[in-house]
């Protein structure tokens, strides 16, 4: 038992000798590694931290900062943080699928308090590291069980990380048209024409509500006919719902689509993220939702995806989940909620409503509406890439290349100095 | 017609079934032998007072707030717990080319070196490599491989059965000749024989013999930080230019995965682990653990050896860490579960913190009776 007895070495490792004469090989096992690619949105985070110039806003970030630009605790979570301290729980593993109240909790909001699937316990909710997570187990879960299709359809653009999050689980990623960049809205005929193509089962994704990235939702009689229009085509729905409430600061108005198809007796997947709305960003917060044919298949799927969260993390983070936990079935915390979510909403109206009011102050006659119309965090421009390079240079805007901004990044304090800086590179 | 209706029920993951198994028991004098987890003298949970402490401090600092951290996790919780299992004075982190990534858990960690090795190690995407774990090991060890696209999970040699303890000749013996990648799993430094280095010694070793690897950390035991899911993937690599590629293509595995770390359990440890006051009293509390855990072992034991149990019981204060293979077979153990309502797994496995100075006696007898009654 020579290692269990050496323990005398390790007081006389300074005096080892240089690494090079212990070296087993010279060369590194990780020669042929590649430096990966640097992620497009942190380098513009990074760009923005380097700039000296002090009128410099960060469009790129895509978490809520209030209107002094700082980032917001919403109050009901620092509330639900006090009441847990208090409780002096204990820090035990939580289930493989994650805390049970929150788990309810999720699925109620989702799917609204008396919705049928939940009444029928049809629904098999699990707790996920937020909306990411979310997304990796229902892609998981799809590679291994839905053999009968590999193809996953993501709108045109969709959020950066869909694709390789499908990939990396083994499926194959094909696209539907979605944004029209003439309008800058909702390409519906285009969307339309595309999901008429798509093969029988093939699974297609839908954001739920406040498109990533370009801000640009159906209308509800939209909806009701790709609605009908999937279930034609028997496609299978996989919604991404990570900004519900925080689009039009109504949980129920953000949520309409989803219940829609649920009513329409689609069988969706969902994935939530509590990320935004609760701003628990950092916390990992989310939910993952098979609805399922009954409460039989449902324990079915149920034991299936316990199987597929076990090998990554075993069992999720408690922090999180116990606060949005607390919030929701707090009434008076959940109310508290609803109006610090519809706050957060409304900011992001207001600044919307002011940006398109002083780029016509500046003069500007282009048709700056798509801006009020797109909902949520982001706001597709339509500024070309040569003009955003143009902001970014001359104006310290920080933004992506495809034209994105972030609203939250907008403050009433920067907005004129921004829509003076677009008016000069579109004008 | 349902999609998934062809989707079997698994099993159940055997660990928490023996739990579950032991909260539907009616029996008061119901022992809890099962799953990993610290327990006090009085059978509870632990929270850590210096945890306690720190959670306080955190309330209280209004700078904090709960925004994204970065994808390779909490910079500050990273070094210092890298610094943790190679040492204050660690040379490879002086000459730079040490790396972290924080992890959910120690789970978290392996998965993520898990997904790496798959991609890079041994060419790109081989599958094939041979990965191999002890005879026994932990059994999610397994599943991660082979969840990560390993085909080929092979054992070695470890536990001898007979002599119950280690066949070190048949563990050399699998693995001489071969070039291997090192990848350790710590999950219990401190928590084994009480101090932070003598369990890292191991590991520290292999640094010096000159060894690139992985290694997997967890805080959950010795932090009892458990459903916080505090784990950090250590990487040492040959120079800091492998280490910069290296830690490239780690952000990306884990962007489709998890996307960041969650911030509570990272920042706790963090707070603490930078604070000298606050690092001391932990070790303290570590102790307090370990200790607990080496007088239940030395009580067991006697108490075997009191009833003149057949066979030999010397392995029970041999064997370090929270769990003992305790040499029952599964006959006996289905004995212990039926008879007598003291869980523990099929492999004979029980957890030494489930011990408390009230239930061991009955423990001991409970065992002796298995062993002599039941073949």
């Amino acid at each position: 038992m020579a290692l269990l007895k050496s323990s005398k070495i390790i007081s006389t490792v300074g005096v080892y000798p240089p690494l090079g004469a212990f070296s087993i090989r010279a060369s590194s096992w990780w020669s042929e590694v590649q430096m990966g690619p640097p992620d497009p949105i942190l380098g513009v985070s990074e760009a923005y931290k380097r700039d000296t110039n002090p009128k410099k806003i960060n469009l790129g970030v895509g978490a809520y900062r209030d209107d002094q630009g700082k980032p917001f605790v919403l109050s009901c979570v620092r509330k639900a943080e006090a009441q847990i301290a208090a409780k002096k729980l204990d820090k035990e593993y939580l289930a493989i699928g994650g805390l049970g109240d929150f788990n309810k909790a999720c699925a109620k909001l989702a799917l609204g308090d008396d919705n049928e699937v939940i009444k029928s316990g049809r629904n098999i909710t699990v707790q996920t590291i937020s909306g990411t997570g979310s997304l990796r187990i229902g892609a998981n879960f799809l590679s291994r069980f839905h053999t009968e299709a590999r193809e996953v359809y993501l709108p045109t653009p969709s959020w950066g990380n869909h694709t390789p999050i499908f990939r990396d689980a083994g499926m194959q990623l094909k696209a539907y048209t979605y944004y029209d960049p003439k309008t800058c809205g909702f390409d519906f005929q285009g969307a339309l024409n595309d999901i008429s193509k798509i093969p029988a089962k093939s699974v297609i994704m839908l954001h739920a509500c406040a498109h990533n990235p370009t801000g640009v939702d159906p209308r509800p009689e939209q909806w009701k006919e790709i609605a009908e229009l999937v279930k034609k085509r028997n496609l299978l729905v996989f919604f991404d719902m990570a900004y519900q409430g925080f689009a039009s600061g109504d949980i129920d108005r953000d949520a309409w689509a989803v219940r829609y198809f649920i009513e329409q007796g689609h069988n969706i997947l969902l994935s939530q993220s509590f990320a935004k709305n609760m701003g628990l960003y950092g916390e990992r917060v989310g939910g993952f939702t098979v609805v399922c044919k009954d409460a039989e298949e449902a324990k079915r799927v149920e034991s299936q995806l316990k199987i597929l969260i076990r090998p990554i993390y075993s069992n999720p983070p408690m922090n999180g989940a116990r606060i949005a936990a607390t919030i929701l079935n707090t009434p008076d915390l959940y109310k508290e909620w609803l109006g610090e979510v519809h706050g957060m909403a409304n900011r992001i109206i207001t600044m919307r409503e002011l940006l398109v009011a002083n780029l016509k102050k500046e003069g500007s006659t282009k048709n700056w509406q798509h801006v009020i119309d797109q909902i949520g965090m982001f706001c597709f421009t339509g500024l070309k890439p040569e003009q955003v390079e143009r902001l970014t240079k001359e104006f310290s805007v920080y933004m992506t290349k495809d034209g994105r901004i972030s609203m939250a990044g907008v403050t009433s304090g920067n907005v004129g100095y921004l829509a003076q800086g677009i008016h000069s590179v579109t004008k | 017609m349902s999609l998934f209706g062809e989707v079997p029920q698994a099993t159940p993951v055997a660990v928490f079934k023996v739990t579950n198994d032991f909260k539907e028991d009616p029996n008061p004098k119901k022992v809890n032998l099962g799953v990993g987890a610290y327990r006090t003298d009085e059978g509870q949970p632990w929270v850590l007072p210096v945890v306690k402490k720190v959670e306080k401090i955190i309330v209280a600092d209004d700078s904090l707030n709960h925004e994204y951290l970065p994808i390779l996790g909490l910079p500050e919780f990273r070094s210092s717990a890298s610094k943790i299992a190679l040492g204050e004075d660690s040379p490879a982190i002086q000459e730079n080319r040490v790396g972290a990534v924080q992890c959910l858990g120690g789970t978290g960690a392996l998965k993520i070196g898990a997904e790496f090795l798959r991609r890079w190690y041994n060419g790109n995407n081989n599958t094939r490599t041979p990965v191999y774990v002890s005879a026994p090991t932990w059994e999610n060890h397994n599943a991660v491989f082979v969840n990560a696209g390993f085909e080929d999970v092979r054992p070695y040699k470890y536990w001898d059965a007979e002599k119950r303890g280690l066949d070190l000749s048949g563990f050399l013996g699998d693995l001489e000749r071969r070039k291997l990648f090192v990848f350790f799993d710590s999950a219990y430094q401190g928590f084994a024989s009480g101090c932070l280095d003598k369990d890292a010694w191991a590991v520290r070793y292999f640094i010096t013999q000159g060894f690139e690897m992985f290694c997997a950390q967890s805080f959950s035991k010795n932090f009892g930080l458990y459903n916080e899911r505090v784990g950090n993937l250590t990487i040492v690599a040959r120079d800091p230019d492998n280490l910069k590629r290296v830690l490239s293509q780690m952000e990306k595995i884990v962007r489709v995965t998890w996307s960041n770390p969650p911030s509570q359990g990272a920042r706790l440890v963090a707070v603490t682990l930078n604070n000298p006051e606050l690092f001391s009293e932990w070790k303290d509390n570590v102790k307090t653990m370990a200790d607990r855990v080496l007088s239940m072992r030395a009580s067991l034991r006697a108490k075997l050896e009191a009833l003149e149990t057949p066979g030999t019981w010397d392995h029970i204060t041999q064997q370090i860490g929270m769990f003992s293979f305790t040499g029952l077979n599964p006959n006996q153990v289905e004995y212990l579960i039926k008879e007598k309502s003291i869980y523990l797994m099929a492999s004979g496995r029980i957890n030494m913190c489930g011990l408390t100075t009230k239930n061991i006696d009955y423990v001991a007898e409970s065992i002796h009776e298995s062993v002599v009654n039941v073949q």
